[in-house]
């Protein structure tokens, strides 16, 4: 069979050293009420040529990305991947090791991480990141979790301006962690920090995102002094990219950052992997779930880095764990590293002011009102349609250009609205393209 | 790291904590046994002073490199005092168990628990059961 | 070797964005970066330098022999690896219209249908980005069902195995879930009187993954699965070791209603270091119901109907990640299904084959435990070593390096002292289970003759044995460039490490 290197020669010797006659044999111990006695009901096996036409065919019969221009974010975004960054992620040595138990094998993947811990704690303004969390709507729960534990509260409170899915996330996460959860409604398309003062006042923690789901900025610094007066933990979920030209939740008051990794450096994938990155002050150090990297020495006094504080894992602590994540994002997060590196902080302050430039620039060629007419955008904005916006869509794809997210799918009273999102790919010119389909 | 030894003037319960009782107060610590089973302590969860201790039951925390384990109280009371050193330096558990690295000190709120505790040839007798 | 950071100069970068010639936007002050990231500034050559650099100081399956027990370090086809990366999927955003999703939904859809086959369930959801997701997720899953019956109130206790991998009582604690240990004979079986004592009306369910983590295969499952299913409990299965029995042996007809798989385990995802991993469940058909939405459909019957998301799904738990889940690993873990068809079963064999035959080189030169044939792997006790010269199975497992091989688990599963944990899986040709099995014979005679050549092992690694203490005490998780500790100025600790999980 395709990846086995048994031969019959093989499969006789080794059952003699073994001392049975059969393969069976060695299935002996179970009982025969468990035995499975026909043939998988599977498709008959291919050759690598053979899966690669099927394959190719299962891909193509997809939107394909050079078929059109898309506008289409609403929480992953067609941001740039650098060649780069796919090379390292193809290293045989990185890609197909396990996680770093033994580090005096694994220095490469450990430093990595260490790194990227770094790269994390830099962006967000944090003292201490984990290696990732699963994408940026779980590490919303662990923020929860955290909190839960931290302040001895059973609320949680979320933004309506915050992903429909992070929410619905934390909604299903939280009865397990015997937590109540309440959003706190958007005005205008953003918070209103005396009502998230109110809602958070018997909170664990108050999560907003900024940018926030509708791309409108928040009054951050004011939603994290709201949350601290309420003595709940302020989380911001944010945007990567956003932070070579936005304020870091860490330098205006925040407990914990967190937010989809996605945007620095990983393929759309048609919804993952990616990563989730989650990032605290150092007080909460060991209420971190997931994995920590710690540099310490060898007895040569040789620099070297190991997985520690250990004992907050699975592995030992068990029942006691500050979580159960085992398995990360560790390769999607170096991913994160590498483009971050490749970037830069100009790079990362050039992202970020292009998107900006380029979503203002789609804002006045489109002419269509805007949703949110007094809210500062990032990189996406919400405009009115007027008529169903996923009709808008349909048609508009059938011309070459995806217009963006129909809002309408998670907000009431959004039919006719689009949520458009322009990242550093697009052009002037695919943005008159899309006045032009939109017909304006 | 310490020698292995289990002073004769103290009493011992079977999670592996000693008491040393004078009066109605008592000084609470791990044992040998018990430090040598962690390793090098790297961290100390402090209970609060002024709370409440019940035997049997977990009041604080050490951890090493490999575990966590709970500190048990091997008798009733009111905590006295914490050592607080030993948040700055939890690895004094391991170099002096029962002198500088006491845990704490409380009032007990019944000394006749006492009688539950092991003697030092008891605890030993104990320990080698387990082996 | 340097960090990224320390080769960082002030005015390098590697990449550049084009500037679309549009003024500066207007941020507000107080939102507003004040400070840029202190982000590596260095250029493309040495960035890339520094990054292979780093991959020759590890070790993956690409290297050499990976036999950590539990994790199914199993070869990674590199074909899958150009599937994923087709632009087709590579490319494309799950919020499209279904109608331009078609092939991804396909892929997802088939994708479920096997592994509902190859577990003998009814009903999938390939939401869950981990192993431990699954068994959270599972766990939601009982408690959904129990409310729905008014149950859930007083069906607090999850029954775990003494052997069980340390995620099961995490996640049993992270659900909400109280936990009920039971304990293990002398045959590696659960203890079935201990069992039956145990379980009752407040039982929830079962954990339980079978072969178990010593690698044997319950001999009384149906027994057990008889007590479960008369106190109206429900049965988990952790598909950490469904390498094992594929093809012969399926977890729903062993009586379990939820089962996880670890795609990156059994099929071949690869473990990139930690993860991206994936963890889908199968359930049977009265808990489909409760599934994270949404549920992947397809209309009409054959090869000619569409398929489409359904979000109506009034009794579903919610959702646990975000999206489908991670779809890039169900395109490598569907190629490798694929390209083994039937023949799973053959696969799951040699795992076996394998398991035993190593087994049987090295139970004479090692301590066996449980003295049974194994399935896919086998746990050894390097007890005696350490009785007779004061080796541990840490220090057999750094003398390993020494010859080249990546080390088993050790010290789990936890009941049995000194343990070595060895799965080869079936991609393993014999000869190398041959050198393997020689290197571990004579780390025991060197355990007897030279000790100090395991003690202080590995020898030609970068870096020795690390001061884990140190590390923990100091708790330096990021770099603080100009404030940056020397650690290397500051005492040792004795050596001490913390166990290696599974």
């Amino acid at each position: 069979m395709s990846y086995l290197a048994l031969t019959d020669a093989d499969r006789d010797a080794m059952l003699e050293t073994i001392g049975v006659a059969s393969l069976d044999e060695l299935f002996a111990d179970l009982p025969a009420g468990v035995r499975f006695d026909r043939a998988l009901e599977l498709p008959p096996a291919l050759t690598e040529l053979e899966l690669t036409t099927y394959f190719e065919q299962l891909a193509s019969a997809n939107q394909r990305r050079e078929a059109h221009v898309s506008f289409l974010g609403a929480g992953l975004y067609d941001h740039y991947v650098p060649a780069v960054v796919d090379a390292v992620l193809q290293r045989g040595e990185l890609l197909t090791a396990y996680t770093p138990y033994q580090p005096e094998l694994s220095q490469g993947v450990l430093q990595a991480i260490f790194e990227y811990q770094t790269a994390i704690c830099e962006l967000t303004g944090m003292d201490v990141s984990n290696a990732s969390g699963y994408d940026g709507t779980t590490v919303a729960a662990d923020a929860c979790y955290i909190a839960k534990h931290v302040t001895g509260r059973s609320k949680v409170v979320i933004t309506e301006a915050t992903n429909p899915q992070v929410r619905q996330v934390v909604k299903t996460y939280a009865p397990g962690f015997g937590l109540e959860v309440a959003e706190v409604p958007h005005r205008d398309g953003a918070t209103d920090p005396d009502e998230l003062r109110a809602a958070a006042a018997d909170a664990a923690c108050a999560i907003f995102q900024q940018p926030n789901f509708f791309g409108v900025l928040e009054p951050a610094p004011e939603l994290a002094a709201a949350a601290a007066d309420a003595e709940a933990l302020a989380v911001a979920h944010v945007d990567p990219l956003s932070l070579g030209v936005l304020e870091a939740p860490g330098h205006y008051g925040c407990a914990l950052a967190i937010g989809e990794g996605q945007p620095a450096g990983n393929h759309i994938s048609f919804g993952g992997p990616h990563y989730g990155f989650l990032a605290a002050r150092s007080e909460f150090i060991r209420r971190m779930p997931g994995r920590i990297v710690g540099e310490t020495t060898d007895a040569a006094g040789n620099r070297g880095y190991v997985l520690t504080l250990q004992t907050r894992e699975q592995h030992i602590r068990r029942e006691k764990a500050t979580s159960n994540i085992t398995t990360n994002q560790t390769l999607l997060a170096l991913a994160g590293l590498v483009y971050l590196s490749w970037l830069g902080p100009q790079g990362l302050r050039d992202v970020g002011e292009t998107c900006m430039a380029l979503a203002e620039y789609a804002k006045e060629r489109l002419g269509l009102p805007l949703l949110f007419s007094d809210r500062t955008t990032f990189k996406e904005f919400a405009v009115r349609v007027g008529r169903n916006a996923r009709e808008v869509v349909r048609e508009a794809l059938g011309q070459g250009v995806h217009p963006g997210y129909a809002l309408g799918r998670d907000y009431p009273g959004m039919d006719d609205v689009l949520l458009v999102a322009v990242t550093e790919r697009r052009t002037k010119a695919e943005i008159d393209r899309l006045a032009e389909v939109l017909g304006t | 790291m310490a020698a292995e030894g289990y002073p004769d003037d103290l009493r011992y319960h079977s999670e592996h904590d000693w008491a040393r009782i004078d009066g109605d107060e008592a000084t609470f610590g791990i044992t040998w046994f018990a430090q040598d089973a962690l390793g090098e302590l790297v961290h100390f969860e402090p209970p609060e002073e002024g709370a409440t201790v019940t035997r049997d039951q977990v009041y604080a925390e050490v951890e090493s490199v490999k575990a966590v384990s709970d500190v048990v109280a091997p008798l009733s009371g009111e905590i006295l005092e914490v050592n607080q050193a030993l948040a700055d330096a939890p690895e004094t558990v391991n170099a002096d168990p029962y002198g500088d690295g006491w845990i704490t000190r409380v009032r007990l709120s019944d000394p006749s628990e006492a009688d539950t505790l092991m003697d030092s040839e008891a605890y030993m007798r104990f320990l080698a059961a387990q082996a | 070797m340097k960090l990224i950071f320390e080769k960082s100069r002030p005015g390098r970068r590697a990449g550049r964005i084009p500037g679309p010639g549009l003024p500066a936007p207007d941020i507000p002050g107080e939102l507003r970066r004040a400070e840029p990231p202190r982000l590596p500034e260095v250029a493309e050559p040495d960035l890339l330098r520094h990054y292979t650099e780093l991959s020759t100081r590890n070790f993956g399956i690409d290297t050499g022999f990976y036999p950590l027990g539990s994790c199914t370090m199993k070869h990674n086809p590199r074909v899958n690896e150009r599937l994923a990366a087709l632009p087709g999927f590579r490319d494309l955003h799950p919020l499209e219209d279904e109608e331009r999703t078609q092939g991804a939904l396909r892929l997802c859809f088939e994708l479920q249908e096997a592994l509902a086959e190859i577990t003998g369930l009814d009903a999938v959801s390939l939401q869950p980005a981990a192993g431990s997701q699954g068994e959270l997720t599972g766990l939601m899953l009982m408690r959904a069902y129990f409310a729905e019956r008014g149950e859930d109130e007083r069906r607090r206790k999850i029954v775990i195995p003494d052997t069980a991998h340390g995620t099961n009582p995490a996640s049993v604690t992270m659900g909400g879930y109280e936990l009920t240990n039971v304990q293990t004979d002398p045959r590696g079986n659960i203890d079935v009187d201990d069992l039956r004592a145990k379980v009752d009306e407040t039982t929830a369910g079962l954990m339980l993954t079978n072969p178990s983590t010593l690698g044997l295969f319950d001999e009384n499952i149906e027994e057990i699965s008889g007590i479960f299913h008369e106190a109206g409990a429900l049965m988990y299965y952790d598909g950490a070791n469904l390498n094992a029995v594929c093809g012969i042996s399926r977890p729903g007809d062993m009586g379990f209603e939820i089962v996880h798989i670890n795609l990156h385990k059994t099929f071949s995802q690869p473990h990139g270091g930690g993860g991206p991993g994936g963890g889908p469940i199968t359930v049977s058909k009265r808990l489909e119901p409760f599934l994270p939405a949404p549920a992947i459909v397809r209309d009409g019957d054959g090869d000619g109907g569409g398929f489409r998301l359904d979000y109506d799904r009034p009794q579903s738990i919610g959702k646990v990640r975000g999206f489908l889940g991670p779809f890039g690993v169900f395109v490598r873990s569907y190629a490798f299904i694929r390209a083994y068809g039937p023949a799973l079963r053959e696969m799951s064999e040699v795992a076996v084959l394998n398991a035993n035959y190593l087994l049987a080189l090295l139970r004479d030169a090692y301590e066996l435990p449980f003295d049974r044939l194994c399935m896919h792997e086998f746990v050894l006790s390097a007890r005696r070593l350490k009785r007779e010269h004061g080796v541990t199975a840490l220090d057999v497992a750094k003398r390993l390096m020494d010859y080249g091989f990546h080390p088993p688990t050790i010290y789990f599963p936890l009941i049995v002292p000194e343990a070595l944990m060895l799965e080869p899986t079936e991609t393993e040709a014999r000869e190398t289970l041959d050198a393997f099995a020689d290197a571990l014979k004579a780390i025991a005679r060197e355990a007897a003759e030279q000790p100090e050549l395991l003690k202080e092992a590995p020898h030609g690694t970068p870096v020795g044995r690390l001061d884990e203490v140190k590390a923990a005490k100091r708790a330096v998780v990021r770099y603080q460039f100009e404030e940056h500790p020397d650690l290397s100025a500051e005492p040792a600790a004795a050596g001490v490490e913390a166990p290696k999980g599974a």
